[in-house]
């Protein structure tokens, strides 16, 4: 394999996020939004090839769509029916990682996608709800893709409306412990994170190219640790970009982070 | 027993301060031409239970919403559902705001008549804290705690459907069938809309009535409505309608929902509102989304 030496930041990520997935056996991995999908779908290609995707509306398929437009004559892979009331059926049952973007994202790992500002009564911005994020996160893996890394969305306080259990100590029920939950990996523009530093802290495993923690820091409301002589984010490899053009061949990539920089810094792609 | 209705006999069965559940997913198979018949009623003080998408919407631009039970409004391509946000930044309606198995939950209770189901869904999240009414208990077989998430139980529930028989058989051909089981099961009075009438013959291959998922005794109206899914799909049918939800998504932003009313006759009749949107042909050639 050979490491790539252009590639987009979208690229990268979406490398970095299909890591997220290679460790998990048969699960129903869920990217939600572009480049999360594709990272699934470049891990059920690679690193993974047990995972479960669907067709995002109803069936389950062996071989991940491309996402966007498809030819007339395109045959999904169907290997299954998968209706979104049997989606509960099977993640209650903890078989299932998610990968979503949250709005907010707080020190206990706590998202929230509902609303913000103002009153509960009546919000500032009144966005989508909480959805399925309540049972996700008490049911199974969860990781966060977030592409513009800044305090807006790691917030200084709590997330205005908590959607999704994290790691608080005093919002614990009865009978649990901080390890039942399993919150994974936070993939930014920035960084690779995860919740396991001192008493479940996120902490930075791997920088992007050109990235200093301090500036990571400095983008995120709450103190973050840091794994010692943290790498640099692993970079793609030719095979993974051509496995990635082929899941996107309308370039969708290129359009889900502002002016599409470069994966390395400076480099000009 | 025939139990197919025209619309002014659905109109009738309304009363103020009804707790309906609407069937569909977001823009999705939703039965708009239903909602459109109750926009233009004098019905009033609504509960709505619904995975909502422009049906909360224009409910709740109306004025018709007392009360809300969701857990998102969307239109999936238009992620932020543009009325939902107006009536709840302004404070004009109550919510019970859980999440999406917990709303299933609760239907299925109220389908099964127990007065709640035990999950873990909500533990942890401020789903119970602004929602005090929802209770946490302690188990008898464990040493957890569990939210008891109440039956929610319906007057009536609205669904759309491809396919149904003046007795009430229902068929939904599309990829998925939601959770409009559990709707139906959940209501006291279910009424449904159809694209199509059929023979009872239609459901003796085994194939066909195999995509019946609820039985006749929890059907108590139909109503003959074909394109009346539109703005949102009824798949294999039609896709939903980007260009006119893109519109109705500008207009919270322009000359608002009166306006958005009157340029579609959505209060005057369905005849007239498909007329005006480019008629049934054309609802029935849009094409379906790709995910």
């Amino acid at each position: 394999m050979t490491t790539a030496t252009q590639f987009t930041l979208a690229e990268l990520l979406i490398c970095a996020a299909s890591r997220a997935f290679a460790e998990d056996g048969e699960v129903l991995a869920t990217g939600i939004g572009v480049l999360p999908r594709l990272a699934a779908s470049l891990a059920m290609h690679t690193q993974n090839p047990d995972l479960m995707m669907t067709d995002s509306e109803a069936f389950l398929l062996s071989v991940p769509n491309p996402v966007g437009t498809r030819s007339t004559d395109f045959i999904q892979a169907n290997e299954s029916w998968m209706g979104f009331s049997r989606i509960f059926d099977n993640v209650w049952g903890g078989h299932r990682h998610a990968m979503i973007g949250p709005t907010q994202i707080d020190r206990y790992g706590q998202a929230n996608i509902s609303a913000i500002g103002g009153t509960y009564h009546a919000p500032k911005i009144q966005m989508l709800g909480v959805r399925g994020l309540p049972g996700n996160s008490i049911s199974h893996a969860n990781s966060f893709f977030v592409p513009n890394h800044s305090q807006q969305v790691f917030v200084e306080g709590e997330c205005d409306v908590v959607c999704s259990i994290g790691y608080h100590p005093e919002r614990l029920p009865k009978g649990y412990e901080l390890d039942d939950i399993d919150i994974r990996y936070v993939i930014t523009d920035l960084c690779v994170m995860d919740w396991q530093g001192p008493e479940h802290t996120l902490r930075v495993v791997s920088l992007h190219p050109g990235v200093t923690f301090d500036e990571v820091q400095a983008c995120t409301g709450f103190a973050l640790s840091c794994l010692n002589d943290v790498p640099t984010t692993v970079f793609p490899t030719e095979q993974q970009l051509d496995i990635i053009r082929q899941l996107d061949p309308h370039n969708l990539r290129a359009k889900q982070l502002k002016d599409n920089p470069p994966g390395i810094r400076g480099d000009g792609v | 027993m025939n139990k197919q209705i025209e619309m002014d006999a659905f109109c009738a069965r309304l009363r103020d301060g009804m707790t309906i559940g609407i069937g569909g997913w977001g823009p999705r198979r939703k039965p708009m031409a239903l909602i459109r018949a109750i926009l233009a009623s004098p019905v009033k003080d609504l509960t709505i239970v619904s995975y909502g998408g422009a049906d909360v919407g224009m409910l709740c631009a109306a004025g018709k919403v007392k009360k809300l039970i969701f857990a998102f409004v969307s239109l999936d391509f238009i992620p932020l559902e543009p009325y939902f946000r107006q009536a709840r930044q302004a404070g004009a309606v109550s919510v019970m705001e859980i999440d999406e198995g917990m709303l299933l939950q609760g239907l299925r209770a109220a389908a099964w008549r127990i007065p709640f189901i035990p999950t873990a869904v909500g533990l942890g999240t401020d789903v119970l804290r602004h929602n005090p009414d929802i209770k946490v208990i302690d188990s008898p077989y464990d040493d957890k705690e569990w939210v008891a998430m109440p039956a929610l139980p319906l007057d009536m529930a609205l669904i759309h459907v491809n396919k149904a028989d003046v007795r009430g058989n229902c068929q939904i051909n599309a990829p998925d069938r939601f959770m409009d089981e559990w709707f139906a099961r959940a209501a006291q009075e279910t009424v449904v809309s159809t694209e199509a009438i059929v023979e009872p013959e239609h459901f003796y291959a085994p194939e066909e009535a195999r995509n019946v998922f609820w039985e006749r005794n929890f059907t108590h109206a139909v109503v003959h409505l074909p394109g009346g899914a539109h703005p949102t799909s009824c798949q294999p049918e039609y896709g939903f309608d980007v260009s006119h939800l893109t519109h109705y998504a500008k207009s919270a932003k322009a000359d608002g929902f009166e306006a958005y009313c009157e340029a579609f006759a959505c209060l005057q009749s369905e005849a007239a509102y498909q007329d005006k949107v480019g008629g049934l042909a054309h609802i029935q050639s849009l094409p379906l989304p790709t995910y």
